[in-house]
């Protein structure tokens, strides 16, 4: 079950998420033993079909509709980018942190983030692109990243709710993503997962104290969950009636659960820990609903997502300026490194 | 015989050395280079951490790794000049890193093998990072140094910047188990080789710059700006 797992920090708040992810490995396992299969255009469509059907993996060996390919680099590469600019927020902290332990855990978890873009982008190529097409097209603003990031990190506090929340949502995004019909996409998503729980439990810990801590550690706490919940609740995308991709994606096996299911469980989620944080949720319609067995809320402000998606968020230019920094004055180091292999390879006798 | 002040070097070093290189997240020419570089931060945080544990307990007022990381001014650090410098191009980060880690290597080495069983402990475990640090930064000067114009000219540049601040790794009356002077030779050897292999000129000698250290203060500001907002807060 999601939700009552989320006791509290010492509680193991992942326990029945990291037990889907161990039960989507042992299926890829199993996945990988099958052959190969080729044939004439309809055999292998319904080969495809048959193997969706069946709960089982697609691999890069096999056939699959260019629609199916498509969907897939654009959502994977997405993700990616959404890692690589989500170092961006919490590592202008990294210099500022309170404590050289809070230092140590937000390095590593930056580092973290980077090493997930990294797997991901190599998902994104068992299907025929390459990593510098994706970062370009994310430098050109061809392709996009998770809103989430273009929200500003005002105070430490900012940390302890983008762990708790931001990565929070992640998880309850990701885990259904460990079963994915793509290979590759559902390994990267394993390592991944098993990453995330430990970003959420640093986010809740860091709430935890601060709540606890003096009256403005507490104040801080309070104003970073009021100002990260509703983007976070916006992390699952728009509403179920509006989403265009939620379809096809289902019926692939891509997506498992809609937006809207994803929000609710989240919400739920949270709830709870906030409960223990001694934090509030700055929702005045937050209820139990007894018949639903689930929480009430107000959604979060959909024009907004929209807005902040296309470009007019608080941080928007901010990011794509620190990344395209990044690439434009690394352009000298990659192109040494570039000359000084080629040079390594004329030196080797053939 | 270890005094505080021996240790507090040995901390400072790595401790402003983490902090410079953690200026660097989202920022690496490659991102592989980004996860790279957090590691070689990490590392450092953590031994920094060990050594100003170790400091704290020597001198036996009750100052934690934090209360010397986060209370100290500019003044009270010991680090050497070398590793407060600033890394305006990659060039900088990685002639640092090997000017640094060529006498971090050697040192914790010896001190794995000397009399203070705390710093033997310390040195063994720091002992392998520091390899990798100066494999990496081997492996980048040789890139740099012998890839394109550009990059030989950047690097070339980085050295002569930085050359005049590496007297100060050796110098030091704090007394401890290895002394900081008995590493020349091993370091000296270590860098001309590898400027040698990157087609890079060992610059010359000349005296290290004295008096004000406005980088080191600048940098402890940003580090300790928010701890020192909230006395006795705990994190
Ligand atoms: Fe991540
Ligand atoms: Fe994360």
């Amino acid at each position: 079950m999601y939700g009552n797992d989320f006791a509290g920090p010492d509680a193991g708040s992942d326990g029945g998420l990291l037990g889907q992810v161990e039960a989507a490995e042992a299926a890829l396992r199993a996945a990988a033993l099958r052959g190969r299969v080729e044939g004439d255009p309809a055999a292998l469509q319904d080969y495809f079909d048959a193997v969706i059907a069946a709960d089982q993996k697609i691999e890069p060996r096999d056939w699959m509709p260019d629609a199916y390919r498509r969907g897939l680099v654009r959502q994977i590469a997405q993700h990616a980018h959404s890692e690589i600019i989500g170092m961006q927020p919490e590592g202008s902290w990294i210099t500022r942190a309170p404590s050289l332990k809070r230092k140590a855990i937000l390095l590593a978890k930056v580092q973290d983030e980077a090493g997930h873009g990294l797997y991901l982008y190599a998902a994104a190529e068992t299907l025929g692109v390459s990593r510098a097409e994706l970062v370009d097209m994310l430098l050109d603003g061809r392709q996009k990243y998770s809103s989430i990031f273009n929200y500003p990190t005002l105070t430490w506090a900012d940390i302890g709710a983008i762990g708790w929340l931001v990565d929070g949502a992640a998880i309850v995004n990701q885990v259904p993503l460990c079963r994915c019909s793509y290979g590759p996409y559902a390994r990267a998503m394993i390592r991944i997962c098993k990453e995330e729980s430990f970003h959420q439990r640093q986010g809740y810990e860091i709430l935890h104290t601060l709540s606890r801590g003096t009256q403005a550690q507490h104040e801080m706490a309070q104003d970073a969950v009021d100002r990260w919940w509703y983007p976070s609740l916006a992390m699952f995308g728009p509403p179920d009636t509006d989403s265009t991709h939620s379809a096809q994606s289902m019926a692939w096996k891509i997506k498992r659960f809609s937006n809207d299911d994803l929000r609710q469980r989240f919400v739920d989620m949270c709830v709870q820990q906030a409960g223990v944080l001694g934090l509030r949720i700055p929702d005045p319609g937050l209820r139990w609903n007894e018949e639903r067995q689930a929480h009430d809320f107000t959604a979060p402000d959909y024009d907004e997502l929209m807005r902040v998606i296309k470009g007019d968020g608080p941080c928007n230019e901010e990011r794509m300026a620190h990344r395209r920094r990044a690439h434009s004055e690394g352009a000298w180091v990659r192109e040494a490194a570039a000359a000084y292999a080629a040079k390594q390879q004329e030196v080797v006798p053939a | 015989m270890t005094t505080v002040d021996y240790v507090l070097r040995l901390g400072d070093d790595a401790l402003i050395t983490a902090q410079r290189l953690g200026a660097w997240y989202a920022a690496g020419p490659e991102m592989e280079e980004d996860v790279a570089l957090a590691n070689i931060a990490l590392d450092q945080l953590g031994a920094a951490r060990l050594l100003l544990t170790y400091a704290g307990e020597l001198e036996g007022a009750g100052r934690d790794e934090d209360a010397l990381a986060y209370r100290r001014s500019a003044g009270e650090f010991r680090n050497c000049r070398l590793v407060e410098q600033p890394e305006p191009d990659f060039a900088f980060v990685i002639a640092k890193l090997l000017l640094l880690s060529s006498f971090q290597q050697p040192l914790y080495e010896a001190l794995a093998a000397a009399g203070d069983e705390r710093l033997a402990a310390i040195g063994g475990k720091a002992l392998k990072e520091s390899a990798y640090h100066l494999d990496h930064g081997t492996l980048w000067t040789l890139r740099l140094g012998d890839g394109t114009d550009e990059s030989h000219r950047r690097v070339q540049e980085a050295f002569d910047t930085l050359w005049p601040y590496t007297g100060g790794l050796f110098v030091g009356d704090a007394v401890g188990p290895v002394e900081f002077a008995s590493l020349r030779d091993t370091w000296q050897s270590t860098v001309e080789d590898v400027l040698r292999r990157a087609t890079l000129e060992v610059p010359s000698p000349s005296p290290e710059p004295t008096g004000d250290r406005p980088q080191l203060v600048a940098l402890l500001a940003e580090m300790q700006e928010l701890h020192r907002a909230h006395p006795g807060a705990r994190w």
